[in-house]
């Protein structure tokens, strides 16, 4: 028996649903209407909703005051560096833990698990003075090297819940047809853990881009990505609503994007494999 | 031989991960607690002296220390209390058949993709300012004088933007969890007569448990560790009604220098993290392993 559901109850939960979802999104979609403003009308009471001259002069505004794009290819380097890292690091213990495990498996990866509860701050001040020491401080070298080894356990887990989903069988038959190891990896197992792989990757992008504690905390004018340079924002210097939102919207558009595309993975990846 | 050979290999492969996270585990934290018996302040180079538990015992006489506690503490459970009733409330909404399910499911899940700094500047100046903000017009509209959220409940307005933030993280795994029960089940309890608050009590939330449990786990390793909200919106202020433990130990380290003081603000942290953490992965365990 199909759930018999009136087309009345349907359009009441319709309703509900969409007004809840737009108040939900509304900030976002406020920030979006603002970067297109005056500062003027930004700050007009009564507000503009949708009737305004619309203009695109807060955008090159932003890139030609404060070089928004250096802020953004840091962001980039500094996400994409990490992940990638992170992945060339992680990829041989996940799927050794997956494929040949022991006893201890469970315990290492608890374990890993359990050095992402060590609060940061924790450590901020010795990072900070090896940090200085060294000349990593406001470098995105230093910004890879941190977020690599934060997001480390978390990369490490998704990719072992991944991997752990691929029959064994499916080796030995390969085995069983005579193929090598080395053509066991490339044909058989690399095509079935490249899904997991991507999600990985693209989960991993979104918590980097975000990540927003020590990028805040080690980096300056030069290395500072999108999370930094619009913390810069927060001491008021007159009229900048209409700024900030061309730069948060410019900030955010991307990792929107990304993070609607990989809903489901989005889960997977956040609860450890625990919620599917 | 075969298993030997693949038992080293595996070893192998494990190491570079291990060591590095064993490296970031314990050198850093290793310097934290040397650092928290000197007297050392980056202001006066040159001047490190041993301390013992000075900067400990300052620490945690200082007022300051103890609204921290509370505050952590305040923004964790204010956060959960949200996110989870409201997380559920959401995922039983968007469970029910409806027009356009995929764009309100895109629409709730955007929160958490915005990057914090972002999210509680929007806040700030868009919405909780009293003379510009979204708030202070509404406020006037209905006759009200505007509320000046981040000047009079700071701690509220913490909470608020970050719940902002974990509300589609809770809506999105609950609601996960909910599309795996199993329809039938529910039928079966319907025929029953079961109502639809028993049903919701006997057959929904024991589903759930498990979801719930992951959600509060995750959450609170992360909202133990707000920082970025607070420094753009009230710096820790007014006075120190917003600083929580993290902020603390970073005013403490780099806008008055005190390493020592900072470090022991830091090792009290971690000890207070871990026994969060132990009661949690108690209670996890428990839900887990089932």
């Amino acid at each position: 028996m199909a759930r018999n559901v009136s087309t009345q109850r349907k359009l009441v939960t319709t309703a509900i649903a969409w007004t809840i979802g737009i108040l939900i999104f509304f900030p976002i979609l406020w920030t979006f209407l603002t970067s297109f403003k005056t500062e003027a009308q930004a700050i007009a009471s009564p507000p503009a909703f949708l009737f305004f001259d619309w203009t695109t002069e807060n955008y090159f505004e932003v890139q030609s005051r404060s070089d928004y794009f250096k802020h953004f290819m840091n962001s980039v380097v500094v996400s994409f560096g990490s992940t990638l890292l992170g992945l060339l690091i992680a990829i041989p213990s996940a799927w050794a833990m997956a494929f040949a495990p022991t006893k201890r498996t469970k315990d290492v990866l608890m374990w890993m698990l359990s050095t992402k509860m060590m609060p940061p701050v924790g450590v901020l001040v010795p990072m900070y003075l090896i940090f200085r020491n060294t000349g990593l401080l406001d470098t995105r070298s230093g910004l890879v090297m941190v977020l690599t080894l934060i997001n480390l356990p978390i990369i490490i887990w998704m990719l072992y819940t991944y991997f752990k989903e691929i029959p064994g069988e499916i080796l030995e038959a390969a085995r069983m047809d005579g193929a090598s190891l080395a053509k066991e990896i490339i044909y058989v197992l690399t095509p079935m853990a490249i899904p997991g792989i991507a999600s990985t990757l693209l989960l991993n992008i979104i918590l980097a881009w975000n990540e927003a504690f020590w990028t805040l905390n080690l980096s300056a004018a030069k290395a500072a990505p999108l999370t930094a340079f619009i913390a810069s924002y927060s001491s008021p210097e007159g009229l900048f609503y209409a700024k900030l939102s061309a730069a948060s919207t410019m900030a955010i558009a991307p990792i929107l994007i990304l993070g609607w595309f990989s809903q489901k993975q989005l889960v997977r990846g956040l609860t450890f494999g625990a919620v599917k | 031989m075969a298993t030997l050979h693949t038992r080293s290999a595996a070893r192998l492969m494990i190491a570079p991960s291990v060591l590095l996270l064993l490296a970031w585990m314990i050198v850093p934290l290793a310097l934290t607690i040397y650092f928290s018996l000197l007297r050392y302040n980056l202001l006066m180079p040159g001047m490190e002296e041993f301390a013992g538990l000075t900067n400990y015992t300052y620490f945690l006489t200082d007022p300051a220390f103890f609204q921290a506690v509370f505050n952590t503490l305040a923004i964790v459970l204010g956060v959960l209390f949200i996110t989870v009733v409201g997380g559920i409330g959401l995922a039983l909404l968007l469970d029910q058949p409806m027009f356009g399910q995929g764009i309100v499911r895109i629409l709730v899940i955007a929160p958490f993709l915005i990057m914090p700094t972002v999210a509680a500047l929007v806040w700030k100046n868009m919405f909780m300012n009293p003379v510009n903000g979204l708030f202070a017009w509404l406020a006037k509209l209905v006759g009200l004088q505007p509320f000046d959220f981040l000047a009079n409940a700071p701690l509220f307005s913490i909470i608020l933007i970050v719940a902002w933030q974990w509300l589609p993280f809770a809506t999105l795994i609950l609601l996960t969890a909910l599309q795996s029960l199993d329809e039938e089940q529910k039928e079966a309890a319907q025929m029953d007569g079961a109502g639809a608050w028993s049903r919701f009590i006997y057959l929904v939330l024991p589903h759930l448990s498990r979801a719930i449990t992951v959600v509060i786990l995750i959450q609170t390793i992360f909202l133990l560790s707000v920082f970025a909200e607070i420094l753009v919106t009230t710096n820790g202020g007014p006075g120190t009604q917003s600083t929580n433990l993290t902020f603390l130990v970073y005013a403490q380290a780099l806008l008055q220098f005190d390493v020592g003081g900072a470090s022991a603000g830091g090792i009290i942290a971690v000890i207070l993290a871990n026994i969060v953490a132990f009661f949690l992965m108690r209670m996890i365990g428990k839900t887990l392993e089932a």
